[in-house]
């Protein structure tokens, strides 16, 4: 018991430290979460995209996600369309970069066509979900400045509240909201702001499972769009990690044969 | 004819026997559509007409195994037209083997190959021949048998392509529409090649992405997809153009500068061997797409293209695009039925001479999709190469399913 005390001083000691502000604490806390989830290596996911409207008509997509994690950069992705049978096929290759706009290459089965895509549309919805390309695409501690906001019990769990402002002028954001559990710094709610700074979407995550005693991933996603009243709920399932992929398993090349 | 039965036998054979087998991992899928095409304006000749009924089915079988390193697929497409009996084809898009390795792939069999990045037109683009009947537009493709191997390095990928088996270009028969006056009597055709059909024609291509540039650099040497049209007289006597088809070297560079919400694109080839020109000759389009993302509160992206298409052979080419420029508008929607549109026009900047171009598509449920197509020639001079087409202006409505 001494012994989780102190190692829980120790942990907290940064941010109990009198000097820092607001905006190095807010800083310390997502440098935490990154270094809690860093180390990963690869991991492959499928994924069911459920598209609600207003009017609670739904349309899902299937589609199979690949990740590696790239040292010193972001991470590299690759997503393959299984549904709808007119999309089967259609692949999305992603280089996500701690700084300047994402490379993004989509590859169109019929055509037998890659096409580089702008990623500056970061702020266009992912294949017409709730998810804008930036919400999806790996989340890098430089990509934001910080500030903390305050301690806040949120269903049932004592979480950090960070303030985090996109860096990059193409974001459709102003600000986001970012609710952290204490305990394992996941990010379990968060409040999306437009550039008017009004409230576009709420993020909720739940059913969190943790992979090889150490990373932490959710089974399901929510994002409600409060100005549309559209949602998209994402169903995450076959977590693996550390299956052996390499970055030339993230080339055109390999885009062109994902299926 | 034959020995594409005999294909078909043992692709069905061999699709069997693993579908059989416990860890099989084969899947069919595919789709079957009806189209609708109608020409508001009377044809030029009496033989056609001005509205065409057509069925197509397009089934796909596919099968990996070996961890996903191989893959078998093949895809067979067959179109039945209620007059045209030259668009009412059968042809194999994808009969193929892959085998991939660490920093190489192999692939053996029927394919389909895109090069390029332009959008109004793909001069790049020439491993596989036109499927003319299909589109005008030309994006549509015969299969091409090849052996292809690629060596992916740091230095980017190199692909090598041996083809042997020619595939004419198809052309709409005399009671099709879309087709030129007289109509092309492709069974006449003539080859440079003393082999003919059997000329095995070679390609290269490197590619590699240097930050936000994608370069590509090919070259084809064999015999040209693009055939030139000499008048002559069928069995029985009535006036046609016939095919001659050509060796040449084609020499390609394709380029796209990625910048922010920009798009920069370039193609260029250059070609010698097409004879009755003068000499090498050379082509290019170059141009922009600038996208905006959430357009007016919604979901929906605008794209805005413009492009030059130029020829050097000028008058003499054999096509209508020398000195054009188009301009077009992409809308997606990013709505749950993945609602999209573009048109553009393509202008001569001599003669005046347009083609205007919409599609349209939107998926209905889950499996089906509606396609809508509206096309105009207007204004081509008599010695254009699109002069035929100036009364065949046409609509077309598809609906499809996916299984």
């Amino acid at each position: 018991m001494r012994k989780t005390l102190l190692l829980l001083t120790l942990c907290l000691w940064p941010f109990s430290a009198p000097a820092q502000s607001p905006e190095e604490k807010g800083l310390a806390i997502a440098v935490e979460a990154d270094r809690r989830d860093s180390g990963f290596k690869d991991y492959v996911a499928d994924l069911v995209m459920v598209l609600r409207n207003r009017h609670g008509q739904e349309s899902t997509r299937t589609l199979r996600v690949a990740t590696l994690e790239v040292n010193d950069d972001g991470d590299k992705s690759l997503s393959v369309f299984d549904e709808p049978k007119d999309v089967n096929g259609t692949a999305l290759l992603s280089f996500s970069h701690k700084a300047g706009t994402d490379d993004q290459w989509l590859y169109l089965p019929a055509l037998k066509r890659v096409k580089r895509i702008a990623s500056a549309d970061k702020s266009g919805a992912f294949v017409g979900s709730e998810f804008a390309y930036e919400d999806v695409s790996s989340q890098e501690v430089e990509k934001y400045t910080y500030k903390y906001l305050r301690e806040e019990t949120y269903d049932g769990q004592s979480c950090f509240v960070i303030e985090r402002y996109p860096v990059d002028k193409y974001s459709g954001y102003k600000r986001q909201v970012v609710w952290l559990d204490k305990a394992e710094y996941r990010p379990l709610k968060v409040d999306y702001y437009d550039r008017k700074d009004s409230l576009l979407k709420t993020y909720t995550a739940k059913g969190y499972r943790q992979y090889l005693g150490k990373y932490w991933r959710a089974g399901e996603m929510l994002m409600v769009n409060h100005q549309t009243g559209k949602s998209t709920l994402l169903k995450w399932s076959d977590f693996k990690f550390r299956t052996g992929l390499k970055e030339t398993d993230f080339t055109q090349d390999s885009l062109k044969r994902a299926r | 004819m034959k020995s594409c039965h005999f294909l078909l036998f043992w692709i069905v054979q061999l699709a069997l026997s693993w579908s059989t087998t416990a860890q099989a991992q084969g899947e069919l899928s595919g789709q079957a559509a009806i189209e609708w095409r109608v020409f508001p304006r009377q044809a030029q000749s009496p033989e056609q007409h001005r509205s065409y009924l057509s069925v197509t089915l397009q089934p796909e079988y596919y099968h990996k195994w070996d961890n996903g390193k191989q893959s078998f697929t093949f895809v067979p497409f067959v179109r039945l037209d209620q007059y045209d009996k030259e668009r009412t084809h059968f042809d194999i898009r994808e009969l193929t083997w892959l085998k991939a390795g660490e920093a190489w792939e192999l692939r053996l069999g029927i394919r389909k190959v895109f090069w390029g990045v332009t959008e109004s037109q793909h001069l790049v683009d020439i491993i596989n021949q036109t499927d003319l009947v299909e589109n005008p537009d030309g994006e549509d493709k015969l299969g091409q048998p090849m052996i292809n191997l690629a060596l992916i390095r740091r230095w980017g990928t190199l692909d090598f392509f041996v083809m042997p088996g020619f595939r004419e270009r198809k052309f709409p028969g005399r009671k099709g529409r879309l087709r030129s006056d007289p109509p092309v009597d492709a069974d006449q055709a003539v080859y440079e090649s003393k082999r003919g059909r059997g000329h095995v024609d070679v390609a290269a291509r490197w590619a590699r992405t240097f930050g936000k540039w994608d370069v590509g650099l090919s070259h084809f040497y064999g015999t040209s997809r693009e055939p030139r049209l000499l008048p002559g007289t069928d069995s029985k006597g009535k006036s046609v153009l016939i095919p001659h088809y050509d060796l040449i070297h084609q020499t390609g560079l394709d380029l796209q500068w990625t910048k922010g919400q920009w798009l920069w694109k370039l193609e260029a080839v250059r070609r010698s061997g097409q004879a009755g020109q003068t000499g090498r000759y050379t082509a290019l389009t170059g141009g922009f797409e600038y996208t905006l993302s959430n357009v007016a509160g919604s979901h929906a992206d605008v794209g805005l293209i413009a492009e030059y298409l130029y020829d050097q052979r000028g008058n003499k080419a054999a096509t209508p695009f020398q000195d054009d420029l188009m301009a077009g508008v992409r809308l997606a929607l990013n709505d749950a039925q993945s609602s999209e549109a573009l048109f553009g026009v393509i202008v001569d900047r001599h003669t005046g001479a347009s083609f205007l171009n919409l599609e349209a598509s939107r998926r209905l449920g889950n499996r089906w999709k509606f396609s809508l197509e509206a096309r105009g020639f207007a204004g081509a001079r008599r010695a254009d190469p699109s002069f035929g087409l100036r009364r065949d202006s046409y609509l077309r409505l598809e609906l499809a399913v996916f299984f």
